[in-house]
């Protein structure tokens, strides 16, 4: 595989392999032998119907299932060949590698713009009090909102609209310097202009991290992935298994699978 | 127009349906009326009683040597009850927020026994925490405010653990997750984001219980036991309080001891009310401050 230089300003994106991963809610499998390669600066799409376990893949890339309660997981991840189930991992440390945005935006509710954008490096110690306007605006720029908020940094997080507090939560996510980036349906309850503006973004940041992006809508996915895996489960109640994967192109025009055909025409989902 | 229409039975239907919102809402609103009249004049008469007597000789004495004399004052039960109380808090605040957090937020093996212990202590009446005080402590090292100041504790650690443990679980799941998935530790992520998002619903929880703790008398009768003849501000001796001082002049019968003790209830009134429109205040804070 070529590897292309890595740019200057950040650390190269790192790579995640999937490998024979359960995970399960005290005991019962929600998504079962998924082996998946996600590729560094690319965007990868997880599509499904819902309860496939899209989530829960997701948030298995990261380590934070394991902080559900009854939750456990077999097989490995490995973030740059290391597996982040290994005893010895400390998981604070892969959470700081691997950010996370969520379906809902989830600015902390006490905290002013600013501080929402260095919450992760203040409570994660890296970085003393103080005002830091420099990390924050790198940070809000990125996430294509500083010319936004440029003048609202001391209002409190909430305060800005749906599309804006999900940017906010971008760039929280991106100011702890992480190398892989997990979106669970990051739009799913925005409205179609901000939709765009974080779709543009994706666009933008898979030339520095690598995504992993969980949708619903399949045109979000052809539109930014350029991967797309497609999970199902084959009744309700089983636990979704991987059944396709592949560049976004081919998913989307001859898919291998008659399920992911099924599904992407719209016979199911 | 719509009284040419035909009846219908669904207009039959919302007919009836307003006929019962017009009953209820006057049933209601008489209701409130009546709980919010019993509660001013609940106020009024000790207001009325209290006045005659609450005044800077009140706050600044100490009571007659003799109770059927006139004039004095609870200065040493206002200190004491401050001091009691105070210490009362300090023992419990932090106990209580650790023991919700720890039920809460970290599910910890000792969960379900402290769950059952604070149901248990919360239905245990106030009495029965004095008398327990009383063996394990009075009856060794003699009567002082600090032993009082354990019993109140002791009352206010369940109430204070309850409102915690509520107000937690309204902090929602996704900012805890959110703070995680940026590489905070589970302890930074309660102290930091958990903890300042619950703050004005803890306060709250708090000031309740200390407005409990003011009014208790029964438990301090057997441990702090009361001290009329001077100010004593040392907890590690007997000491008075309002509510103890309340109690002693209202049963003695005469009417200058009865007015000190209805000053002495406007004072303790006054003292909660500052205290929970204090809290109020600081929780509206808080509110404002993380308001969308
Ligand atoms: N916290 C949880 N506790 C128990 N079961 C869960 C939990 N979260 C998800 N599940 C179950 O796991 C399965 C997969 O869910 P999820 O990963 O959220 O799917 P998707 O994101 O594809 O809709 C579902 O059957 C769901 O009920
Ligand atoms: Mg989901």
């Amino acid at each position: 595989m070529p590897t292309p230089a890595p740019p200057s300003d950040t650390a190269a994106p790192a790579r995640l392999d999937v490998v024979n991963l359960t995970a399960s809610y005290h005991g019962r499998p929600a998504v079962a032998d998924v082996d998946l390669a996600i590729e560094p600066r690319q965007v990868t799409a997880l599509i499904g119907p819902s309860g496939s376990g899209k989530s829960t893949l997701l948030r298995c890339l990261n380590g934070l299932h394991l902080t559900v309660p009854g939750a456990s997981v077999t097989g490995s991840v490995l973030l740059d060949d290391a597996d982040i189930y290994a005893k010895d991992s400390n998981p604070v440390e892969i959470r700081q590698r691997v950010g996370m945005v969520f379906q809902r935006p989830t600015p902390f509710p006490t905290m002013s713009v600013r501080d929402n954008v260095l919450a992760g490096l203040h409570l994660g110690r890296r970085l003393g009090r103080g005002p830091h306007d420099d990390l924050a605006e790198q940070a809000l720029t990125k996430a294509g909102l500083w010319p936004e908020v440029k003048d609202r940094l001391k209002a409190p997080g909430g305060s800005l609209s749906g599309g804006q507090q999900q940017r906010l939560c971008i760039a929280r996510a991106l100011a702890v310097d992480p190398e892989i980036l997990l979106m669970d349906e990051p739009c799913s309850h925005l409205d179609p202009i901000s939709t765009l503006t974080i779709e543009d973004l994706i666009r933008e940041i898979k030339e520095t991290y690598t995504v992993v992006i969980v949708t619903h809508n399949m045109q979000q996915a052809a539109r930014v992935a350029d991967t797309t895996a497609f999970l199902t489960m084959p009744a309700v109640g089983e636990p979704g298994r991987l059944v396709e994967v592949g560049p976004t192109e081919r998913i989307f025009s001859t898919p291998r699978q008659q399920t992911t055909e099924d599904y992407i025409s719209g016979k199911i989902g | 127009m719509t009284a040419r229409m035909p009846a219908s039975p669904v207009r039959r239907g919302l007919s009836h349906r307003l006929a019962v919102n017009a009953v209820m809402t006057v049933v209601l609103a008489l209701a409130t009326a009546g709980v919010v009249a019993l509660l001013v004049w609940i106020l009024a008469y000790v207001a009325g009683q209290g006045l005659k007597y609450l005044g800077p000789v009140f706050l600044t004495q100490t009571p007659p040597g003799e109770p059927s004399q006139a004039g004095g004052g609870f200065a040493n039960g206002i200190v004491g009850s401050v001091i009691i109380v105070g210490i009362a808090t300090g023992l419990s605040v932090p106990a209580g927020i650790a023991a919700a957090i720890h039920l809460v937020e970290y599910r910890g093996r000792l969960a379900r026994v402290c769950s059952f212990l604070t149901d248990v202590l919360i239905g245990l009446p106030s009495i029965v925490t004095g008398a327990f005080v009383y063996a394990l402590w009075v009856a060794h090292f003699g009567f002082s405010g600090l032993a009082g100041a354990v019993a109140l504790a002791l009352i206010m650690l369940p109430l204070i653990i309850r409102a915690t443990e509520e107000v937690l679980r309204l902090v929602p799941n996704e900012l805890r997750e959110a703070s995680l998935a940026l590489g905070v530790s589970r302890a930074r992520t309660v102290m930091s984001i958990v903890l300042p998002t619950a703050r004005s619903g803890i306060i709250t929880g708090a000031m309740l219980a200390v407005a409990r703790a003011m009014g208790e008398t029964a438990p301090l009768l057997l441990t702090a036991l009361g001290n009329d003849l001077f100010l004593e501000a040392n907890p590690t001796r007997r000491m008075s309080t309002l509510s103890l001082q309340i109690f002693n002049n209202a049963i003695t019968g005469f009417a200058t001891a009865q007015a000190r003790a209805w000053a002495g209830t406007l004072t303790l009134i006054i003292i909660v009310l500052v205290l929970s429109v204090g809290a109020r205040l600081l929780s509206r804070r808080g509110i404002a401050r993380s308001a969308r």
